[in-house]
């Protein structure tokens, strides 16, 4: 793995470019065409016409919504067309999703696993992992830091607050 | 004057030793999250919401608004130290705050964008002490068409007012309108929109969309862009105090100005970033010292502040008054409200006074403790930052998860509020406005179903919208706030394109 250091500030236009800002905005336009599509379908299943004494069916204003959602997207897409100056500045770079990568993968494996480990354990290896690989910090530091945390979550939540969240084995062996 | 005896009653209850160290605390997390990225005022309060759950409504509102003030402070800090905006809201404030740090006068820029900031909430809270109960008593009246006007004028005033592109505003919107659809549907028990989904059946909770969009957008923001804080020394004497309070009275005019377009944006669900911005431009436009804007000059400092402070305050009335919210964070205080049962809107004036006027003698004392706090623990909350990124990054994504787990108990929520993380991410990148998605979100089973009365007693009339002058002007100045951006087109293509340039 390279060097990931957040702690830095990094010049993304200056890297080698993973998408542009044009492809991205007709990718989004696309996405919100989409989601206009699911919605005026499930709305025409509910109907969206006038009913006697019930007023506009339940799909009435969901199927107007999506149709204007609809038509902006259609502006928004074809505003992004044509190749432009803008349009063409890179919206980020290999290197500059490669670090958001860092912190987004670890963050979806961490949430696969509050299921099984529950939330403090997870959180406690996610901090750590991400300070040894990425923060490059000593073990005691990353291990310190990332068990204070949970060791103070835990207490502000199911001690002090009475909010309970997700729990695994380790906590249930403390009698949790 | 009986405005003043409801609020002298207010401080009887807000008043108590307990509320006062609720309300440093609020304060005080309120400036850590300012101070941090990823953490705002809205999705600051969405996360600690959950922790109030088991106070009493009137302390839980204190420290939770008290997080808000702290939250608006906070951002001025790393504002002016270290030429990073903690908040949307305080961008304007590193055009001068920051050339004032670099020439040495951080101290004066800090204490001059503290004391805007106080000047700014008083003046907002003012205003709301004396307009909330009339307009909470006019609003008694108001039926489902009324309401609906009210709401449709505020999402048009975000077409109308946006700094952006509207067709990306009315796109963010009608996805917020979209995902609030989503679940049982109240008026008929009709499922919308859940394709078999036993999940979907609550629908979007806004709570997790707001974690997502503003906490997690904003860490993948950070990560890619990186995030060094060099900055200035955070040293705050008690005579520079003196020393900036001495030139402020000279600013009397900025701070008139500021605190009336920050009122009005706030009312207006414009908020408290358009404020500042606007504060900013008129106190160039109309100060003395308005050709030495940028290069450090106290007023380019204060004019901001006071704008974003006084929306961020005013956004409050609109949400206790009608139930509808001024800004995301205090939709997020309304999301509060519903949760301990009590409904914002005309009826709170009526029903639950001591909450409502303990609510605003308390905006008046955290102000004012705010003030104090942030004057004298400078140095401390600016060392929050030299904590590197790699440890808080990660520690952020954890609070997130836990504040979006607890918003429903559920782990589906913490799977959507990454995937609202990373639509946050490229709405932002893309410049789809967010705040429009979250009020819309919020907001959007409200303007549904007072639609749907309206119609009904109608009988599927539209008309039924301009039926009385009140509702008809407000629908109509709301029709001319849609269609503002062609409006405002044509007219500049009358007036030729040099004054376009100019303007823009």
């Amino acid at each position: 793995m390279s060097a990931i250091n957040p702690d830095q500030i990094h010049d993304v236009e200056a890297e080698k470019p993973l998408v542009s800002m044009r492809v991205a905005d007709i990718g989004v336009a696309l996405l919100f065409l989409a989601a206009s599509g699911i919605v005026i379908a499930d709305s025409i299943r509910l109907g969206f016409e006038w009913r006697e004494n019930e007023g506009p069916a339940p799909g009435y204003f969901p199927f107007y919504v999506a149709v204007v959602m609809a038509l902006a997207s259609v502006v928004n897409l074809i505003r992004a067309l044509p190749a432009s100056e803008d349009g063409a500045a890179p919206m980020t770079s290999v290197q500059g999703f490669g670090r958001m990568s860092a912190i987004f993968v670890p963050a979806v494996v961490y949430v696969a696993a509050i299921a099984f480990i529950g939330i403090y354990v997870a959180s406690a290896l996610y901090i750590a992992t991400f300070m040894l690989f990425v923060g490059k910090f000593a073990l005691w530091k990353a291990i310190a830091v990332a068990g204070g945390v949970s060791i103070v979550s835990f207490l502000m939540f199911e001690v002090w607050f009475l909010v309970p969240l997700p729990k695994g084995p380790l906590e249930a062996a403390f009698g949790f | 004057m009986e405005e003043l005896a409801a609020l002298a009653g207010g401080f009887a209850v807000a008043v108590t030793p307990y509320n006062i160290a609720l309300m440093v605390l609020g304060i005080v997390l309120g400036v850590v999250i300012g101070v941090l990225p990823g953490l705002g005022g809205a999705n600051g309060v969405a996360i600690l919401l959950p922790l109030t759950f088991s106070m009493e409504p009137t302390s839980a509102i204190i420290m939770l608004t008290s997080i808000y003030w702290g939250a608006l402070f906070g951002g001025a800090i790393t504002a002016i130290l270290f030429n990073i905006p903690g908040e949307p809201w305080s961008v304007a404030t590193t055009f001068d705050g920051h050339p004032m740090a670099q020439k040495g006068k951080a101290d004066e820029a800090l204490v001059g964008a503290f004391t805007s900031s106080f000047v700014g909430a008083i003046f907002a809270v003012a205003l709301i002490t004396f307009l909330a109960p009339a307009v909470a008593k006019f609003a008694l009246k108001f039926g489902p068409a009324e309401f609906f006007a009210v709401q449709f004028l505020t999402f048009a005033s975000f077409i109308g007012m946006g700094r952006g592109s509207p067709a990306k505003t009315i796109a963010s919107m009608c996805l917020g309108f979209a995902l609030a659809c989503v679940g049982l549907d109240g008026v008929t028990g009709s499922l919308r929109m859940t394709f078999g989904h036993e999940e979907l059946l609550n629908g979007f909770k806004f709570l997790v969309a707001v974690i997502g969009l503003f906490g997690i957008g904003e860490i993948l923001t950070s990560m890619e862009d990186g995030l060094k804080f060099s900055g200035a020394d955070a040293k705050l004497k008690m005579d520079a105090v003196i020393r900036t309070w001495r030139q402020l009275p000279k600013m009397t005019g900025t701070f008139i100005r500021s605190c009336i377009v920050g009122c009005w944006m706030g009312i207006t669900p414009g908020g408290a970033t358009p404020a500042s911005f606007m504060g900013y431009g008129l106190a160039k436009r109309f100060s003395k010292n308005g050709k030495n804007f940028g290069k450090g000059e106290l007023e380019g400092v204060v004019a901001p502040e006071t704008a974003a402070h006084a929306a961020g305050t005013a956004a409050m009335l609109p949400m206790l008054t009608l139930g509808i919210p001024g800004s995301p964070t205090a939709a997020v205080l309304l999301g509060g409200l519903l949760i301990w049962g009590l409904q914002p809107g005309p009826l709170l004036f009526v029903e639950q006074k001591d909450f409502v006027w303990g609510l605003i003698a308390s905006m008046y004392m955290g102000n004012v403790v705010g003030l104090v706090i942030v004057l004298t623990c400078v140095p401390l909350f600016a060392a929050i930052l030299r904590v590197p990124f790699s440890i808080i990054a990660p520690a952020i994504v954890v609070v997130c998860a836990i504040g979006a787990f607890t918003v429903n108990n559920a782990m589906f929520d913490v799977w959507m509020m990454l995937v609202f993380g990373v639509l946050g991410y490229l709405f932002t990148k893309l410049g789809y406005p967010l705040p429009p998605l979250v009020l819309a979100l919020v907001l959007g089973d409200q303007a549904e179903s007072s639609f749907r009365q309206a119609m009904l007693i109608s009988q599927g009339d539209v008309t039924v919208f301009w039926s009385n002058w009140l509702c008809g002007a407000i629908m109509t100045l709301g029709v001319v706030m849609a269609f503002w951006p062609i409006v405002s087109g044509v007219i500049a293509k009358f007036r030729g394109p040099d004054r376009v340039a100019k303007v823009a």
